[in-house]
C-alpha cells in the first residue's frame, strides 16, 4: 500500500533463518567432541552391530542359500502376508490418524484429554496384552463369539485379527506426529481459505494437507516400519499357522526355534532391510524437501 | 453494503465473550472496533465473517438476513492478524486463491486470474513480488499480500483483525494511510479491529468502543473525544 522499499521494511520482523554454527549452549569444543564420540560409540554397539551381525549371519552360507531360504513357500507366504497387512493398515491409519489429529488440534470439546490419552494408549500397553484382549473379545470363547459364530466370521487365528492387532499397535504414530504440528500452525490459514470461498474439501487439499505433508509422510514411513515388524500382539492372535497366518517376524521366531539359522537370519535381514529402506527414505525427506524454506512457515 | 447487527451474542461454555450487540455500519463507512484485549471486538468481527456461530441474535447485509449464511457465501474479505498467508504458495497463488477456488462455471481463466493478480499487486504496490514466498517477505509486505488476497474475491465488505498489530511504528503509519486509500478507492464497507485508540481515531470514519464484551459507545472520532458517554470511554480515550 505504501512505497516502502523492501530494505527499509524492518529487518527485525522478517522470517528468522537459523544461523549456522553452534549456539551459545554448545559448550567447549573438547567436551562436544567427547559427547559426539560417546553417542556414536553407543549407537555402533547397540544399534549398528546387531544389524551387521544379522546381515553377516544371513550370508554365512552364501547369498544363494539365503535367497533359497526366502524362496520357500512358507517364507514367501510370510513375506506376502506382512506386505498385505501393511497395505491394509496403512490407509486406515492415514485416514483415522489425520482425522484424530485434526479433531484434537482444531476443536475444544469435553473429553479431549481423555481422547488424547486414548490415542497414546497403545504406546504404554504391552503388545501381548493387546493380543490377549483381542482373543478375549473375538476368540471362539470370547465375548463377541455368540455374535460372530453364527455369521461364520473367523477373526482370531486369521487375517482380521492380525490386521486389528497391527492397527492397535500402530494407531498413535500419525496422530501423535501431526497434533503438535497442527496446533503450532493454527487454524488461521484454513480459515483464510474458507473466507476466500473454498469449501472444506478444497481447503483440506490445498491448505491443510500441503502444510502437513512432510511430517505426514515421515509418520507414515515410521508407522509402516512398525507395522511390518510387530511381533507380540500378532504372535498371540495369529495362531502362528505356517504358510497361513505367520507374518515375517513370527516366521523368523519359528525358523530360529527350529535351528534353521540361515533361513531365520535371511528373513531377519530382509525385514531389517525393509526397515532401513524406510528410514533412508525418511532421512532423504528431511534432507531434500523442495521448497523447504517456504514450507517452514513464518514466525 | 450496510451491515446491521441485531443482538448478536457469543458465549463459550457459560462465559459471555460478547453481550448482545447492537450496531449498524452504514454502506461505505470505515469503522473501527476499538477496545482492550478481551473486549469482544475480535469475536464480533469473526461473527460478521461467519467464522464463529452466534449464540443468539441476527445479522443483516443490506437488509437481507445473513445470520445463517456460510463463511463462503458471505464473501467478506478477511485480513487475519498474522496475515495467515498460505506458506507453501507464492504471492501470486496466494492472491489468486479465491478466484481459483470458485466453482467451475464462475471461475475466470488462468490468464484472467493472472491479470487480476497483477493489477491487485499494483494496487498494494507489490509489483515484481509475484514469485516470492511468504517467508521471503517483510511483515509489511505480507500484510499487503493479505490485503490483495482479500480484495481478489471482489468482497462485499472488508474485515481486518488487528491489521497493523505486529508491525513497528513506521510501517504502521504507512499502512494506515494505505488502508484509508484502498477504502476510499474501493468504497467497500470496512470494519477493522484495533486496541490502539490513536489508530482508530486517525483512520476510521466511525469508532465503536468496546469493553468486556459490550459496545460502550459508537460515534465519529471527534464526538467520542468531546462527548464520552461512559467512564470507560473517557478513561480509555484519555489513556492513549
Amino acid at each position: 500500500m505504501s512505497d516502502i522499499l523492501p530494505a527499509v521494511c524492518a529487518p527485525a520482523i522478517r522470517a528468522g533463518h537459523p544461523r549456522p554454527g553452534p549456539g551459545p549452549a554448545s559448550g567447549p569444543p573438547a567436551m562436544r567432541r567427547a559427547l559426539i564420540l560417546g553417542a556414536a560409540a553407543v549407537a555402533a554397539v547397540l544399534l549398528a552391530a546387531p544389524l551387521a551381525v544379522i546381515l553377516a549371519s544371513a550370508l554365512a552360507e552364501g547369498p544363494r542359500a539365503a535367497l533359497a531360504a526366502l524362496a520357500e513357500p512358507a517364507a514367501r507366504s510370510a513375506i506376502g502376508l506382512t506386505l498385505l497387512v501393511a497395505a491394509i493398515v496403512m490407509p486406515v491409519n492415514l485416514v483415522v490418524g489425520i482425522a484424530a489429529a485434526w479433531t484434537v488440534a482444531r476443536f475444544d470439546f469435553r473429553g479431549k484429554a481423555a481422547l488424547l490419552a486414548l490415542i497414546e494408549l497403545p504406546f504404554s500397553v504391552s503388545p501381548v496384552v493387546v493380543g490377549l484382549a483381542l482373543v478375549l473379545l473375538y476368540g471362539s470363547g470370547g465375548i463377541l463369539a455368540p455374535v460372530l459364530a453364527p455369521l461364520g466370521v473367523k477373526i482370531v487365528f486369521a487375517l482380521p485379527a492380525i490386521v486389528l492387532a497391527t492397527l492397535f499397535i500402530t494407531f498413535p504414530f500419525i496422530a501423535r506426529a501431526l497434533i503438535p504440528l497442527m496446533q503450532e500452525q493454527g487454524a488461521a490459514e484454513e480459515e483464510a481459505a474458507l473466507t476466500l470461498g473454498a469449501g472444506p474439501l478444497r481447503m483440506f487439499l490445498t491448505v491443510t494437507l500441503p502444510n502437513i505433508r512432510w511430517t505426514l509422510l515421515q509418520a507414515v514411513l515410521l508407522c509402516n516400519a512398525r507395522a511390518m515388524g510387530e511381533f507380540g500382539a500378532v504372535a498371540v492372535v495369529s495362531g502362528k499357522i505356517r504358510g497361513q497366518t505367520a507374518t515375517m517376524p513370527i516366521m523368523i521366531e519359528m525358523l530360529y526355534n527350529e535351528y534353521l539359522s540361515t533361513a531365520a537370519f535371511a528373513m531377519s535381514g530382509l525385514l531389517a532391510a525393509l526397515a532401513l529402506v524406510t528410514l533412508a527414505l525418511k532421512a532423504r525427506l528431511e534432507d531434500v524437501r523442495p521448497g523447504a524454506a517456504a514450507a517452514r512457515g513464518h514466525p | 453494503m450496510q451491515i446491521e447487527i441485531d443482538g448478536l451474542t457469543k458465549a463459550y461454555d457459560g462465559t459471555q465473550a460478547l453481550a448482545p450487540a447492537q450496531l449498524t455500519v452504514p454502506s461505505g463507512v470505515l469503522m473501527a472496533l476499538l477496545g482492550p484485549s478481551g473486549s469482544g471486538k475480535t469475536t464480533l468481527l469473526r461473527l460478521i465473517a461467519g467464522l464463529e456461530t452466534p449464540s443468539a441474535g441476527r445479522l443483516f447485509f443490506d437488509g437481507a438476513e445473513a445470520t445463517g449464511l456460510s463463511v463462503q457465501a458471505r464473501r467478506s474479505g478477511f485480513v487475519f492478524q498474522n496475515y495467515a498467508l498460505f506458506r507453501h504458495m507464492n504471492v501470486a497463488r496466494n492472491v489468486g486463491y479465491g478466484l481459483a477456488a470458485r466453482p467451475r462455471r464462475d471461475r475466470p481463466s488462468r490468464a484472467e486470474i493472472a491479470a487480476r493478480v497483477d493489477s491487485l499487486l499494483t494496487l498494494v504496490r507489490l509489483d515484481g513480488f509475484a514469485e516470492r514466498f511468504p517467508d521471503q517477505l517483510s511483515g509489511g509486505q505480507r500484510q499487503r499480500v493479505a490485503f490483495a488476497r482479500a480484495l481478489a474475491i471482489e468482497p462485499r465488505l472488508l474485515l481486518l483483525d488487528e491489521p497493523f498489530g505486529a508491525l513497528d511504528a513506521a510501517v504502521r503509519r504507512e499502512l494506515r494511510t494505505g488502508l484509508r486509500r484502498i477504502h476510499d478507492e474501493t468504497g467497500l464497507t470496512t470494519i477493522f479491529v484495533t486496541h490502539d485508540q490513536q489508530e482508530a481515531m486517525e483512520v476510521a470514519d466511525q469508532v465503536a468502543v468496546m469493553s468486556t464484551g459490550r459496545i460502550e459507545q459508537v460515534g465519529r472520532p471527534e464526538d467520542l473525544r468531546n462527548h464520552p458517554r461512559t467512564p470507560f470511554v473517557r478513561s480509555f480515550l484519555a489513556a492513549g
